[in-house]
């Protein structure tokens, strides 16, 4: 692996070096690795580009990391994943996309990636989003991703894009069964004219299902974000979802939540609130001896967190 | 030693929020006590640099600091604990220990501080200062900052309000052990006889000027006489006796 791969590694799966367990590298658009388990299957896909990943039932204490580095400028790179997660099966998931174009033309990643988790499966799926280099050509990403949950199936998505991408479109459908659970904490800094769009939609078909939406963004410069949810009980369920934002210097964040209850026992909440810095809040670091420029970064650093 | 020379604020407004105030703070404890609105939050606020004043000086161990930013000040040896401290959704209490403790320190004694205002650090070193923490809770964290910060002045702007179910002893004991490592002066806004009478020197600020300045002995003992004779005209005049 080149400097460029190796850094793009530890910025989007936290790796020094190929991990060990289940994995499949791309780099460039083209497959650059792979490794399966007795338990984790990762099989190319014949008919479109990408991968399925099989998960047998019961498979625990396994982790799969599926990067996906860009280092050639002009590329674009279209990939369908989609993960099949055998019943009771608990497993974490690292998928990660990093752009390096240092040339003049947009390089571009759009994943599409679909989960279904069996009765009880149970996954933590991280996804980290990057972008550097110092060429005019624009770094975009957009991420689509598709959730079905079984009966008591329960899935964390973590989700964050801190640096360096200039346009995302991120989309988020998920469909919970009864005693299902999605817990998905997004993180979002936007900076210069970046634009990023967040998107979901989560259906709570069962009994007893949850979702619970977190966000947390900071749009500094000129940069534009919008947030967009909708979270509809069919059932009795419990939804949540909250949009955090602080706006800095000319930035803007729209947020758009939208609850839909189908049903008289959905239990359905939205919390929004964006803004700049407090003054209260940059006085109290400075009295601890932050300078205001340390005192925000401390603060933002914190809220994203 | 902090001196404070023909200080005045006034607000954007243009009402004389204090007035020509001098005074200087070289003892252990200094307490500012008064009337609600008579400048005591004010006057502290110029000292540490939240408000610039419209005329006077400030001088910090024979320093001019009074122009200097609230960052200058606070490296130079100022901390202020707030009477509403604020929250930082996201960061956490280890985070704002260790800043106040100063950026270049790595081991920080979360536990020491965090005890000696009564909390465990077991479960508070990774709550965020958020929400989810009450205002009695908040203000001890505030108070273990400066614990932190271990400056040579500090101020609490009124310390104990909202500490409900921890003991004013152990809120003296924290300001004894801090004198004892910063051999500074601390500064509290009181309204509490308790804490008065730990004060070497206390001050009174009423609509914006310091009326009286002195000892314990000389003012506390005319401070519980107003008082009390406050309240003896007030119940006299529903009918009441003291």
């Amino acid at each position: 692996m080149d400097e460029i791969t190796l850094k793009m590694l530890k910025e989007v799966a936290d790796l020094d070096a190929l991990p060990t367990g289940a994995y499949n590298l791309r780099e460039n658009g083209k497959a650059a690795g792979r490794n399966t388990t007795a338990n984790i299957d990762i099989v190319t896909k014949k008919d479109e580009p990408g991968i399925d990943i099989i998960v047998k039932p019961g498979t625990k204490n396994e982790s799969v990391h599926i990067p996906v580095i860009i280092s050639q400028t002009g590329l674009k790179d279209l990939v369908y994943n989609d993960f099949y997660i055998g019943e009771d099966a608990d497993v974490v998931i690292v998928a990660g996309c990093g752009i390096h174009n240092c040339g003049g033309s947009l390089s571009q990643h759009d994943g599409i990636h679909t989960f279904h988790l069996a009765k009880n499966a149970k996954i933590r799926y991280i996804e980290k989003h990057y972008g550097e280099g110092d060429g005019t050509g624009r770094r975009v990403m957009n991420p689509s991703t598709v959730i079905y949950l079984e009966e008591g199936a329960s899935m964390t998505m973590e989700t964050t894009q801190i640096a360096g991408i200039d346009d995302t479109i991120r989309l988020t459908r998920a469909e919970v069964k009864a005693g299902g659970s999605l817990v998905v904490k997004e993180k979002i800094m936007t900076t210069g004219d970046q634009y990023a769009r967040t998107d979901f939609v989560v259906d709570l078909n069962g009994e007893g299902s949850s979702a619970n939406l977190i966000s947390r963004s900071v749009a500094k410069d000129n940069s534009r974000q919008a947030f967009v949810s909708d979270i509809r009980g069919n059932a009795p369920c419990a939804g949540h979802s909250e949009c955090d934002a602080i706006i800095m210097d000319n930035g803007s964040v729209s947020a758009s939540p939208k609850l839909t209850a189908n049903n008289i026992d959905a239990a359905l909440i939205h919390e929004a609130a964006i803004g700049k810095i407090a003054g209260e809040q940059l006085e109290k670091m400075m009295t601890l001896g932050l300078t205001e420029a340390e005192a925000e970064e401390q603060i933002v650093n914190g809220f994203l967190s | 030693m902090l001196e404070i020379k023909n200080l005045s604020y006034r607000a954007d407004d243009g009402a004389e929020i204090l007035q020509d105030v001098d005074l200087t703070v070289r003892e252990r404890f200094v307490a500012i006590t008064g009337p609600n609105g008579g400048g005591k939050s004010t006057l502290t606020k110029l000292i540490a640099g939240l408000y610039q004043p419209t005329e006077g000086q400030i001088l910090l161990d024979g320093v001019d600091i009074t122009h200097m930013s609230i960052t200058e000040r606070a490296r130079l040896g100022v901390s202020y604990a707030f009477q509403q401290p604020v929250r930082l959704k996201g960061l956490k209490v280890s985070d704002m220990l260790r800043l106040a403790a100063g950026k270049d320190k790595k081991n920080v004694d979360y536990c020491g501080y965090l005890s000696e205002v009564g909390l465990c650090a077991k479960d508070y070193i990774n709550r965020e200062i958020n929400a989810t923490l009450s205002g009695g809770e908040l203000k001890r964290i505030e108070i273990a900052m400066a614990l932190a910060r271990s400056t040579k002045l500090t101020i609490f702007d009124e310390p104990e309000a909202g500490i409900d179910l921890w003991s004013f002893q152990s809120l003296i004991h924290v300001f004894e052990k801090m004198h004892e490592e910063t051999q500074g002066s601390i500064i509290i806004i009181s309204h509490q006889e308790r804490i008065l009478n730990i004060a070497d020197k206390i001050v009174v600020l009423r609509d914006g000027r310091l009326v009286q300045d002195g000892t314990r002995d000389e003012v506390l003992p005319g401070l519980l006489g107003t008082t009390r004779e406050a309240c003896n005209v007030l119940l006299g005049k529903m009918g009441g006796t003291a």
